[in-house]
C-alpha cells in the first residue's frame, strides 16, 4: 500500500546541534547520524526537546547552533530543500474537522501530485467505516491512523514522527510498526520521538542524558 | 497541486460554518442598516453610498480573514503545507485567491443590488461594482499578510484590523472616489490608481505573508 518510490537518501547527519527555547537551553553539542534503513527512537523525559529536535530537522525551527545535512546524490543543507524530503506526523494531525477522512486523504494525495486508491488506503488503515465521516467525529486514535495513512501515501524518504504510537490501540500500534518497518526496508530513515518501545529493532537516542 | 489547495480552501469556506456566507450576511446587514439610520434623503444616500459599501466590504472581508492561516496552524495543516511540494509563497497566493473567490467576488456581485437601495444610478452602480471588483483582491492580499503575522496570537482577530485597516485606506479612498467623481469624468483616474494599488499589493503580499508564516512556524 505505501508508495515505494523513494528518492535516494543515504544518510541524515546532525552536527553539534543546540536548541534554545524560550531563553532556556534544552540541549547542545548533539551529534548523530542515521544511515538509510535505520529507525532512530528519540527518548527522554518531557520537555527535553524531542519535538524541537524534530522541528529543527524538518526545517521549521532554525538551530541555535550546529548543522543538519541530508546525504543524497549531493549534500542537502538548505532547510527548505530538506523539507521536501520529509514526511511528518506531529501532535496535530492536519485533519480538518469539516472535511471527511476520505477528503483529507484525497487532498494530500493531490497536493503531492499523486493519484491513490483512497478507499483501499482507508481500509488498509482500518478506517473504512469512517471514510465519509467528518474528521471532527474521529477519535484520537482514528486521527492518528489517518495521519499515518497520509504519511504512507507521500513518497518521502525521511520520516519524522512525534509520538507515532500515542492514542493507538493494539491493532493501530501494529499498523504503525509495520508501516515504519516497511519504510525502512525500502531504504527510508525514520526518527521517532517516543515514550514507549516501537516494537521493532531501533537505535536509541537519549536526550537529556548528558 | 495548486488546484487541490484552492479546491480545499473554497470547500472549507463555503461549507456549513464556513466564512463565505458569514461575510456576505455581515456585508448585507451593515449596508442595510445605514439607510435606516440616515433616513430617506435619496440625494444624501446616493452621496454616501460608495463610501458605505466600500467600508462595509472591507470590514466583511476582514471578518473572515483572521482564520485564513490560523485554522491551518491550529490543526497542524500548516506544517504539512510547509513541507509540501508547494512553496509557502505559492500557498499564500492560493489562499489569497481562495479568499477573494469566496468573499471579495460574492461581495462585488451583491453590491449592485445594495447600491440600488441607496438610489445610485445604473452608471454609478456599475462603477461601484467595477471598483469593488478591482479593489477587493487588495483587501484579501493585505489581509493575508495581517493574518499571517497574527496567526499564533490568541485573539489575533482583534489585532488584525488594527494592522490592516490603515494599509487599506488607499483602496477605500480610490474605490469610493471613483464612484463619486463619476459625473466629472474623473473616475478613470481613481480606477487606474485603484488598479495599480491592487496589482502591487496582490503581487507583493504572498511574499510578505510567507515570511510571516515562516516566522510563526519557528516560534
Amino acid at each position: 500500500m505505501p508508495d515505494k518510490r523513494l528518492s535516494t537518501l543515504t544518510s541524515l547527519r546532525v552536527e553539534n546541534l543546540a536548541c534554545i527555547r524560550g531563553g532556556r537551553l534544552l540541549f547542545r553539542d548533539l551529534s548523530f547520524s542515521a544511515p538509510s534503513g535505520e529507525v532512530l527512537s528519540i527518548e527522554g523525559p518531557n520537555g527535553v526537546g524531542k519535538t524541537s529536535l524534530l522541528r529543527m530537522i524538518a526545517g521549521f525551527l532554525p538551530p541555535a547552533e550546529g548543522s543538519i545535512f541530508l546525504e543524497a546524490n549531493g549534500t542537502i543543507s538548505e532547510p527548505e530543500e530538506r523539507g521536501t524530503q520529509t514526511g511528518w506526523v506531529g501532535h496535530q494531525d492536519g485533519a480538518k474537522s469539516q472535511l471527511t477522512a476520505a477528503e483529507v486523504l484525497r487532498f494530500f494525495a493531490a497536493l503531492h501530485g499523486g493519484s491513490h486508491d483512497i478507499a483501499s488506503l482507508l481500509a488498509w488503515a482500518g478506517l473504512e467505516r469512517c471514510a465519509e465521516l467528518p474528521c471532527q467525529y474521529l477519535s484520537a486514535g482514528q486521527r492518528k491512523r489517518l495521519a499515518l495513512a497520509r504519511l504512507a501515501m507521500t513518497p518521502r524518504p525521511l520520516w519524522l514522527l512525534d509520538e507515532p504510537l500515542a492514542a493507538l490501540d493494539s491493532g493501530g500500534k501494529s499498523f504503525a510498526t509495520d508501516l515504519i518497518a516497511s519504510h525502512c526496508s525500502s531504504g527510508g530513515i525514520v526518527l521517532a520521538a517516543t515514550h514507549e518501545p516501537l516494537g521493532i529493532p531501533s537505535r536509541r537516542l537519549a536526550l537529556g542524558a548528558t | 497541486m495548486i488546484g487541490a489547495l484552492l479546491g480545499r480552501d473554497i470547500r472549507l469556506a463555503t461549507r456549513a460554518g464556513g466564512s463565505s456566507a458569514l461575510a456576505l450576511a455581515f456585508f448585507a446587514a451593515v449596508v442595510t442598516l445605514v439607510p435606516l439610520g440616515i433616513g430617506t434623503d435619496l440625494d444624501l444616500l446616493a452621496r454616501v453610498a460608495a463610501g458605505v459599501l466600500w467600508v462595509a466590504a472591507v470590514l466583511a472581508a476582514l471578518l473572515s480573514l483572521d482564520r485564513l492561516f490560523q485554522a491551518d496552524f491550529d490543526d497542524g495543516s500548516l506544517d504539512l503545507l510547509a513541507l509540501s511540494p508547494l512553496s509557502l509563497e505559492t500557498v499564500a497566493a492560493v489562499k489569497i485567491a481562495a479568499h477573494w473567490l469566496t468573499t471579495g467576488l460574492p461581495l462585488t456581485l451583491l453590491s449592485p443590488l445594495l447600491g440600488t437601495m441607496f438610489g445610485l444610478s445604473p452608471g454609478e452602480t456599475g462603477t461601484l461594482a467595477l471598483s469593488l471588483l478591482i479593489g477587493t483582491p487588495s483587501v484579501s492580499a493585505l489581509g493575508a499578510v495581517g493574518a499571517a503575522l497574527t496567526l499564533s496570537i490568541r485573539r489575533g482577530g482583534l489585532i488584525l484590523p488594527l494592522l490592516v485597516l490603515p494599509l487599506l485606506a488607499p483602496a477605500v479612498i480610490f474605490g469610493a472616489s471613483a464612484v463619486q467623481a463619476g459625473p466629472d469624468g474623473m473616475s478613470g483616474g481613481a480606477l487606474l490608481l485603484l488598479s495599480a494599488f491592487s496589482v502591487a499589493t496582490t503581487l507583493l503580499s504572498p511574499f510578505a505573508a510567507a515570511a510571516a508564516v515562516r516566522l510563526n512556524l519557528a516560534g
